[in-house]
This record gives structure tokens, sequence and C-alpha cells, in this order.
């Protein structure tokens, strides 16, 4: 059966993924400073993102707007058609389920490793103890740190903390993880080692946006790569497009930088 | 001198057996009277370092004055204060019904205390949970913890570790400073030392308090570091 060749079966497929954050008109200011200019972003669900762009361009910002560690005046966020900012039981119970991944790991440096990913789940979801304990347990066998979770931070390696921290989110299965330069504080030789539990967090369908320069990263994982400067996302393209054949000067100009 | 003659001069042995058991109780006096009020002067300077650090601007002030009062005027000037100006009015504790209380140089010292080390102690929780990393809190709030789950679990421990050295330093002077509560009659160890000095005209008496108040604060001072040592030997 020979079905006539149409333009439209040449054109891109529609994806089928709902949409799971879609982000409308939002502003930030810090006082009389414009951080985000009316940014509009829609993140389908099982997306993986990465956003790019010089120092002070406001990816920081944009992410932790997304998880309500910062507050835009305008705009909406809105995630699964609930608006972050309701003050509803389903706002509250989407809000706890984004994960977030900072460059510091800031983990509780009193508790142990498992302790820490303990605390959130059984204080938080309500998990026994032993049921809190067993996920505890499953994810740090992900992240390769099962044998460590008797330890405190301070005993481990950067790397080793920063498996943790994602550890420590995923406990409370999120259905978006929030990464903000989760390599740039660690060693060299430790990138590696985190960027490999991304890559393999990325293949469970799991929704990411993550901040971060490591471009080979970048192609590898990201469907989309966002550009962003002076607040404004500039560029918004899959990864083939955005390093090959980048839209705008500026991203050109950031390509050659960070790529020498 | 022999080692006999030696000992009547500083540990006479007929002495030790007339005093001895005065002191021990004299000594008890005191572990009670810094053990209650450090205590309550705890949870109060707590509470006083959560209104200097609150939003309000009223808590602010009023914290920032009580502070200011009790760091800056004399302990011996607030115990007097509160016994014998507080403790005259005794027609209006009567209707109240807090007369009970005023009445006795006990609770008034145990007030004065508390009320003094409070002060202190806020400046210390205050200035430990200003220590605490901003990270702390950011990742509490990424993990969606309660505002009571956060304090509690997350920033109090880490704090109350960094305040350590602060309040065992200030447990310290309020040994040494809980001598005064001997001049409102209250038989501590310093008012027992008075007492014996009074009957027996033996200075060494005043050499045993000297003694006895140098070894608590150096057991104190060895227990809280090592203490410290232990609790704190994850932060870095
Ligand atoms: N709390 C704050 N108060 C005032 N200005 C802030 C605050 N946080 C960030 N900014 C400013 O907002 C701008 C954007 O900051 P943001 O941290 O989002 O940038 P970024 O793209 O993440 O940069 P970097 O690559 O350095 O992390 C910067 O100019 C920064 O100085
Ligand atoms: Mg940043």
């Amino acid at each position: 059966m020979t079905a006539p060749l149409s333009l439209a079966s040449l054109a891109p497929e529609p994806d089928p993924r709902p949409v799971l954050i879609r982000i409308e008109g939002l502003n930030k200011h810090y006082g009389a400073y414009h951080v985000l200019h009316d940014i509009n972003l829609q993140v389908r669900e099982g997306e993986r993102i990465v956003l790019c762009g010089p120092s002070g361009s406001g990816k920081s910002t944009l992410i932790r707007c997304i998880n309500r560690l910062e507050v835009a005046q305008q705009g909406s966020i809105q995630v699964d058609g609930t608006d972050l900012a309701a003050s509803t039981r389903q706002a509250a119970q989407i809000r706890s389920e984004i994960g977030m991944v900072f460059q510091h790991f800031n983990l509780f440096p009193h508790m142990t490793v498992l302790d820490n990913c303990l605390l959130a789940p059984t204080s938080v979801r309500g998990l026994s103890r032993k049921d809190a304990e067993e996920r505890a347990r499953m994810y740090l066998c992900k992240v390769g740190i099962e044998s460590q979770a008797h330890k405190y931070p301070s005993q481990l390696s950067g790397g080793q903390q920063q498996r943790v921290a994602i550890a420590r989110a995923l406990c409370m299965k999120p259905r978006i993880m929030l990464f903000d330069e989760p390599t740039s504080a660690l060693d060299p030789e430790m990138v590696a080692e985190v960027l490999d539990v991304l890559v393999q967090l990325a293949g469970t369908g799991m929704t990411m946006l993550c901040v971060t320069h490591e471009m080979g990263f970048a192609r590898q994982v990201a469907e989309r790569v966002l550009f962003l400067e002076g607040g404004q996302i500039i560029e918004d393209s899959p990864p083939q497009v955005f390093f090959n054949q980048p839209k705008t000067e500026r991203a050109k100009g950031f390509l050659a930088q960070i790529l020498h | 001198m022999n080692v006999e003659q030696w000992l009547a001069v500083v540990l006479d042995p007929d002495l030790l057996e007339r005093y001895g058991p005065r002191f021990v109780d004299g000594l008890l006096v005191t572990a009670k009277l810094v053990a209650i009020s450090f205590t309550l002067g705890a949870v109060l300077g707590l509470l006083l370092a959560l209104a200097r650090l609150s939003r309000s601007q009223l808590l602010q002030r009023m914290a920032a004055g009580y502070v200011y009062f009790f760091r800056g005027s004399p302990l011996l000037a607030q115990l007097f204060l509160l016994y014998y100006g507080l403790g005259s009015l005794k027609g209006f504790w009567q209707d109240v019904g807090l007369w009970w209380f005023f009445r006795e140089a006990w609770f008034c010292t145990l007030l004065a205390f508390t009320l003094n080390t409070a002060a202190y102690q806020a400046e210390i929780f205050r200035g430990s949970l200003m220590a605490v990393a901003p990270g702390q809190y950011e990742a509490a709030r990424a993990l969606n913890l309660k505002r009571s789950t956060t304090f509690f679990k997350v920033i109090l421990p880490q704090s109350l570790l960094v305040a350590i050295g602060p309040l065992g330093n200030e447990l310290i002077l309020m040994i040494k400073a809980s001598a005064i509560a001997s001049l409102v009659t209250i038989y501590d160890l310093m008012g027992v030392t008075k007492l014996a000095f009074s009957r027996s005209f033996d200075f060494q008496i005043y050499l045993w308090a000297a003694v006895l108040y140098l070894v608590i604060v150096e057991l104190v001072r060895r227990l809280l570091k090592h203490l410290e040592a232990r609790l704190g030997r994850h932060l870095n």
C-alpha cells in the first residue's frame, strides 16, 4: 500500500507528552534590578532541559522561582495545571513534588547520610521509618553510596556528597528535578560520577531542568537547551541546533568562550 | 614547718569536721541555683533570640531593650532591685497572689539570675542561629519541611553545636557570679563560707571556698570541652 507522500508527514511530529510546567509572563525584580524579563516557558512531562548563559543572566533565579525559593512579582507558574502560588492543598502537594539539587550540596552536616534522606519522607510524607529507610537505601544504592549510609557528610568527598543530595531529593519521589550547577563546585575528577547519575536519572523519564555549563552532558541528555541572557530566554533549541547553528551572536560568543 | 602544721593552716581537721558538712550543703545550693537559673535562662534566652531575629519590629525592639538592660547593669543591682525593691511591695504581691514568691530570697535570686543569664544567652543564641549557613534553610525549603521541623531538626541542632563554647563560658561566669546570692541570706557555697568564717575567724575557710570554686569551674570547663569535641566532630 503506497500512501501519497504528503508534506505534512515531513513536518516534525507534535510532542504527545502533556505540558507539565507552564510559566507565563514571569517578571522578577530585586529592588530596582529587573532580573527576569517576561519569561514564557513550557516544559513537557519527562522533558530534559539544560539552561545555560553568562553569569548573572538569571538562570538560578528562574529555577529557584519554580521551586518557590524566590517569588516573582508578576506572572504565573503552573505545574500540572495548578498555580504554584495558590494556597490550596493541591498546590502544597505539587510544591512538595519538585526536588532541587544545589551547587554546594547543602546536606545537613549534623545528620548521617541516611538521616539526611529520611527527614523529609518521614516528616512531610508521613512515611514510617522502616518504609522511608527502604526507599532511602534504594536511592542511595542507585547513586552508588549505599555503603556510606552511616557516615556524616563531612566524611565524604564532594562528588559523593552531591550524589547523596540527589538521593535525598529523589526520596521525596519528585515529578520534577531542578539542578543548579550541580557539578561546578566539584573537583574535576568528581564531575563524571555526578554526571553519570544525572544521565541515569534522565533515562528514567524524570522531568529535569538543569543549569549547567557541561556542554557534553547537554549534548548527550538534553532535549532542549535554553540560553539566557539579561533575564530573557533568547534561545530555545534542540542541542544539535544550539551547538551547530546558534541563532544569536550572543550564543555564538558564549559557546566559543565555553568550548574554547 | 612539718606536714601537720601545714595542714593546720590550710585544712585543719577540726575545722573540716565542724564545717565540712555545711560546705557540702552550700555546694549543693550553688549547684541547684546555677542549674535551675541557667536552664530557665536558656529557654528564655532562646525565645529572646528568636524575637530579635523575627520580622516583627516590635518584638525585635522589645528583645533588644531587654538584653540592653540586663547586660548593661550589674547582676547585684538586679538582685537587690528584685529582692529589696519588688520585695517591699508586700501589699501589691498579696493582692495578685504572688507574695509567696517575692517573700523568699531563694525565688528572688533564682528569678534575678534567670533574667540576667537569659540576656547573655540570648546574644549567644542569636549569633549561633545566624551562623547557620543560608543553604541549610534553602535545602529545608526545597524539601518542603515544615517550619517547625526546619527549626528543631535542622537549624537548632547546628546552632547549639556552635553555641556550646560560649554557653560554657557563660555557665562558668554564672557559677562565680552566683556567690552574690549570699548577700540576700542564701546559704550557697559563699554563704556557708561567710558563716563559717564569722564563727571561726580562720581565713583558711576562704581558701577552701576559692579552691572549691576553682575545682567546679575546671570540671565544668573540661566536661564542656569534651562534649563540644564529641558532638561537633562532624561540623566543618
Ligand atoms: N538576593 C538577591 N538580591 C539582589 N540581587 C540578586 C539576588 N540574587 C541574585 N541577584 C542578582 O540577580 C542577577 C541574576 O542572578 P542569578 O543568580 O539568577 O544568575 P545566574 O545566571 O544564576 O548566574 P551564575 O552563573 O553566576 O550563577 C545577578 O545579577 C545577581 O547579582
Ligand atoms: Mg546561578
